[in-house]
């Protein structure tokens, strides 16, 4: 039971692998950018499950509630910021992925590969 | 308050902030001129910041007057102050060397974007070497690479794309990853602060979230180090992108993420972490070996000049690692002082390559031959940064690789061995180096190249600085040893 | 002229003369002229140095400090004397006879190949000064890359490829042992000084040994068999190269490297103490006579020369392995008047070359009459390379056996002895096949035909100094004997 009690870690984990699996097996540059970014959004889980305090409510501060329990809001705070990266980290890779099409016609990795060879 | 109190935050915010008026300015140069002027100032800012901490060490910077560990704190120390240096020395010359190359390769169109992105990447790398936060060196660690990305992908081939591409999948997992193992460690501490976390894991008593944290972080900084067998991202990255950028990138973008696998190992996890120094030892010592040993001898056999100086590369960083994984004080000073050097040669030896791609149009070697006779003052430069590449004596090269041999030695037997191997992959950046000297000197041109002539004289001026510099350091070592050394006595927990 | 001045004098003089020869290079008379100046300036400047090291001073000139007690530093001490003397008064021989030689062969890239020369003149004498053991591996590194153009210097295919192996040998020698062997010392003994009586009092047993062994291979330039091959690799290189670089300044920048290493870092108490350099005995034995017989089955004459090079270099190496004073004494006196001859001998290969254009020496048969002066000039040099009265190679091999026969060492007699006769075999054989052999039919020379004046003047004084070496051997000899040694 205590193994099910951090499913969330386990979602972490697998979300993780998943992520990754699709990063490296992919030939499809899209999809190896959706990869990327289930990988980095499992990452996001991890920080947001370390962060609940039990029974603990959102950490918003209220001077008329007394002795309530807050979650711990700097894990959420920094997950914010991570996610402002990921979703930058995204744009970009999708824009080199445009480029890529541009330049190339296809947006699989093997086909490029012989195109470049040819060259 | 003076200016002075506020040189490491200038440090970062002064590229940072320069970067988005880059962007509006649409009066041709007009966008290198500011780039140019905003790395001198950081640069001068850097010089100012260790003149700083050689009084008073290290200097702690409150962001917004928040105290450690509550607030960020940026943490200036020896160490980071030689890294700033290196870095903002590093773009400088580089942008004040590469304006003609820059404007043939990017082009006046896409400069001002291409410039707003060069000084995120100084802000970023800054960033990385100053802040004393885990979190906050995640974000600074993500600001250069998104912004390298840009720098590569504007090289005129095509395959700068996929170099890119590849370098983008690989850079953001090994981003990723030392966020997994940060947030391991603020699991178990509850704190970001590196000094702090420092302190706290002592008081730890589950140690196995940590060392796995330490596995995450060490894996994903060496993903952004390119320590071999990771490196497989590094030597097209630096093929396809401008050369400029590559003469850059190649000095300083893998020295921060050393940087920090060096602070992370010695400030966080040495002290508390009993096993680390074995596994440390054992992950990186054979690595190390393996990336001087395989990079060199691949460079020898590479044709594309920048390819070869890529391989060249991943050899040089395993020098670094060695000395980092001997776990002396002579280890850890040969490291950090080869850090610095390896930034010397191998910005010289990419401004050389930039000038003989300049006029040749090409970075195959065998389009170069008779660059000695046409281009000698270009060549003569690259014949000086190469000897201190292979570590001849009074050239930089030669002190940080002085330091690592005798490093191995003090390590017993199995140093031995090291020190030998060491010195095997010096003959072998012997002999990638006088392919290319050969080629140049001693092949005639071939009938019906383009004829070549000297390049530009303000490439040629930065170019001879850069290799008058290796001689400079090579001879007078009182800047680079007297920084390394209290560095890693500093890191070594022997004081400055 | 304080003696620091002497010694930045004498290593700005031929830099700022290989500047002045590539300034000058395109007016053939002026960069020849600048040639020589330079080289008798120098010889005047290390000259003035050698009455005040006679009286025992020892002028010093520290340029830098490089890491802890690492320097870049200068200190001239008798032996460093002798060879920087020899190497400054050979350069004016040498570059008369150049000129001549050059010109003769209308050669190409000539201001190249006297620019090189400045700078390797430059460094033999870094490595003759040289205060400490990185001071003088960084002039030995100069002393091999500034050589590699001029070894090349004709440019195909063949010559380029000969001129990696000699680039090869000597960089991967010293970078693979030589520099280990620096660091290993450094490591021991806390210094790389040259200090009378070695530094490595702290080392012993076989470790010892070890160590003398990587100076002894590291040192690719002394041509220690196996390492050797880069020699007679170089002989790809024009004459004047050959003769000056790769019978004195080069070779013997080894030779002296390997005595310097002997006396100064070692101490030769410590290696005849144990007994350490025994192998190096044999070793260097064992060069002498297998190099000279090689030599015999060699047709092209500079081959010949090469490997009669090779042998005689382990001359100076077995007198620095006997580890006695008369066997340093001997060494040190060899790398002169070895040198005095070698030169004489390649200077008459070139000229044979210049004017007849024969390399072998089965081509020389009867053509003694044609070149009278060039033939009697070789059986000098021959003569006193053997080691004959009254020609300065006597007295090297002379003391040389002194000091076989102080430590018993029969098998170096021995081969003191087969070596000479050996010599007589494949050196004497040339004048005399040039002076009594029939001349063969297709060779249809008749007439004298010597090469340029130049030339001739330059053999006639390097013989005439084999013979000087004979009846003013002594102050040589003292200058030898000054050596401190414990």
């Amino acid at each position: 039971m205590e193994i099910l009690a951090l499913y969330n870690y386990w979602v972490f984990a697998i979300l993780l692998l998943i992520g990754l699996y699709a990063v490296i097996a992919k030939v499809n540059l899209v999809k190896r950018m959706i990869g990327l970014s289930i990988f980095q959004a499992a990452v996001f889980l991890l920080y947001i499950s370390m962060d609940k305090v039990e029974g603990g409510t959102a950490p918003i501060f209220r001077s008329d509630v007394v002795g309530a329990v807050y979650s711990n809001p700097l894990p959420q705070v920094l997950i914010l910021t991570a996610i402002v990266v990921g979703i930058a980290t995204t744009a970009l890779g999708l824009a080199v992925v445009v480029r890529i099409r541009e330049e190339y016609g296809t947006v699989e990795e093997d086909k490029i590969k012989e195109l470049d060879s040819d060259s | 308050m003076s200016v002075d109190a506020h040189l490491p935050i200038l440090q970062i915010i002064v590229p940072m902030l320069t970067a988005p008026v880059v962007t509006l300015l649409r009066v041709p140069s007009l966008p290198w001129a500011a780039a140019t002027a905003a790395s001198l100032v950081a640069f001068s800012v850097a010089l100012s910041l260790v003149g700083a901490v050689d009084t008073a060490s290290p200097i702690i910077y409150e962001l917004g007057g928040w105290q450690a560990p509550y607030g960020i704190v940026l943490h200036v120390d020896h160490f980071s102050a030689l890294l700033l240096v290196i870095i903002t020395g590093a773009s400088s010359v580089a942008l004040a060397f590469g304006k003609p190359s820059l404007d043939q390769q990017v082009g006046q169109e896409r400069a001002p974007m291409f410039y707003a992105a060069w000084l995120l990447v100084v802000s970023g790398l800054c960033g990385m070497a100053a802040t004393g936060d885990a979190f906050n060196l995640f974000v600074f660690l993500e600001i250069s690479s998104l912004a390298t990305y840009v720098l590569i992908a504007a090289g005129p081939d095509r395959r700068a794309l996929m170099a890119t591409f590849r370098y983008l999948i690989l850079g953001t997992i090994g981003a990723t990853f030392y966020l997994v193992g940060v947030g391991l460690i603020y699991m178990m501490t509850g704190t970001l602060n590196l000094e702090d976390m420092a302190v706290r894991i002592g008081d730890v008593a589950d140690l196995r979230p940590i060392l796995v944290a330490a596995g995450f972080i060490t894996v994903g900084l060496a993903l952004k180090a390119a320590m071999f067998p990771l490196h497989v991202w590094m030597p097209n990255a630096y093929t396809f992108a401008p050369h400029v950028a590559t003469v850059f990138l190649a000095a300083c973008s893998t020295k921060a993420a050393i940087y920090v696998l060096i602070r992370f190992d010695h400030v966080v996890f040495l002290p508390h972490l009993s096993e680390h120094g074995e596994l440390t030892t054992g992950f990186l010592m054979p690595l190390a070996v393996l990336a001087f040993l395989v990079g060199s001898a691949v460079a020898v056999f590479e044709r594309n000049l920048k390819r070869m100086l890529g391989y060249s590369s991943v050899a040089q960083i395993g020098y670094i690692l060695l000395g980092v994984s001997l776990l002396s004080t002579t280890g850890l000073t040969g490291a950090i002082v080869h850090m610095f050097n390896h930034a010397l040669m191998k910005s010289a030896l990419f401004m050389a390559v930039a000038c003989l791609a300049f006029r040749a149009n090409s970075v195959q070697l065998p389009d170069i031959a008779g660059a000695g006779r046409a281009m000698p003052l270009t060549m003569a430069a690259f014949v000086i940064a190469g000897l201190s590449m292979v570590g001849v004596p009074l050239t930089a090269g030669f002190v940080s690789k002085w330091y690592l041999v005798l490093a191995c030695l003090e390590y017993g037997a199995v140093g031995y061995g090291l020190a030998a191997l060491v010195l095997i992959a010096s003959l072998l950046a012997l002999v990638y180096v006088w392919k290319v000297v050969e080629t140049a000197y001693f092949k005639p041109r071939p009938a019906g190249a383009p004829e070549l002539s000297e390049a530009p004289p303000m490439m040629l001026a930065v170019l001879w600085v850069m290799a008058l510099a290796n001689v400079w350091f090579g001879v007078n070592t009182d800047f680079t040893l007297g920084l390394a050394g209290n560095a890693a006595r500093a890191l070594s927990g022997m004081g400055p | 002229m304080s003696g620091a001045t002497a010694i930045a004098l004498a290593l700005g003089i031929p830099l700022a003369g290989a500047l002045g020869i590539a300034v000058t290079g395109r007016w053939a008379n002026l960069r020849e002229t600048v040639t020589l100046v330079t080289a008798v300036v120098l010889a005047l400047v290390v000259w003035s140095l050698v009455p005040g090291v006679f009286a025992g001073a020892r002028p010093e000139l520290e340029i830098t400090t490089l890491l802890d007690t690492l320097s870049i530093g200068f200190r001239v001490e008798p032996l460093g004397m002798l060879f920087g003397a020899l190497a400054a008064t050979l350069w004016i021989v040498n570059s008369i006879y150049s000129i001549g030689y050059m010109r003769g062969n209308d050669e190409k890239h000539q201001t190249r190949f006297y620019v090189c020369f400045a700078i390797a003149i430059f460094a033999a004498v870094g490595v003759a000064f040289a205060g400490n053991l990185l001071t003088l591996f960084a002039f030995y590194e100069v002393l091999t890359i500034s050589t590699y153009p001029l070894v090349s210097h004709k440019g195909d295919a063949a010559t380029i490829r000969s001129a990696r192996v000699y680039l090869g040998i000597l960089l991967s020698t010293s970078i693979g042992l030589l520099l280990p062997a620096m660091i290993w010392t450094y490591a021991v003994a806390g210094t790389l000084e040259f200090t009378p009586g070695g530094i490595l009092d702290s080392l012993s047993g076989p470790a010892v040994g070890l160590l003398l062994g990587m100076y002894a291979f590291g040192i690719g330039k002394a041509a220690l068999m196996p390492v050797h091959r880069w020699l007679p690799a170089a002989m790809v290189a024009p004459t004047p190269v050959s003769a000056l670089l790769h019978a004195v300044a080069v070779v013997k920048a080894g030779v002296f490297t390997v005595l310097k290493v002997v006396v100064y870092v070692f101490g030769i108490d410590l290696l005849a103490g144990g007994g350490f350099s025994q192998w190096l005995v044999y070793l260097a034995g064992g060069t002498i006579v297998l190099a000279s017989l090689i030599a015999m089955t060699r047709d092209n004459l500079k081959a010949r020369l090469a490997y009669s090079t090779v042998s005689q270099l382990s001359y100076i190496v077995l007198g620095a392995a006997l580890a006695t004073a008369s066997g340093v004494i001997g060494g040190a006196l060899h790398i002169a008047t070895h040198a005095a001859g070698k030169i004489t001998l390649f200077f008459c290969a070139g000229a044979i070359y210049t004017a007849l254009h024969k390399t072998e020496v089965s081509q020389l048969r009867g053509l003694g009459p044609v070149m009278p002066f060039t033939f009697a000039a070789f059986t000098i040099g021959a003569i006193s390379i053997i080691g004959l009265p009254p020609f300065g190679g006597l007295w090297s091999k002379w003391y040389l056996a002194l000091g076989a026969l102080e430590t018993g060492q029969l098998f170096a007699v021995t081969v003191l002895m087969l070596s000479s006769l050996l010599n007589i075999w494949y050196l004497l054989q040339i004048p005399f096949l040039a002076f009594f052999g029939r001349p063969s039919p297709d060779s249809a020379v008749s007439g004298v035909q010597e090469a340029p004046l130049a030339c001739l003047v330059a053999i006639g004084l390097t013989s005439a100094a084999t013979v000087a070496l004979f009846f003013l051997a002594d102050p040589l000899y003292e200058l030898a004997a000054r050596v401190p040694l414990r």
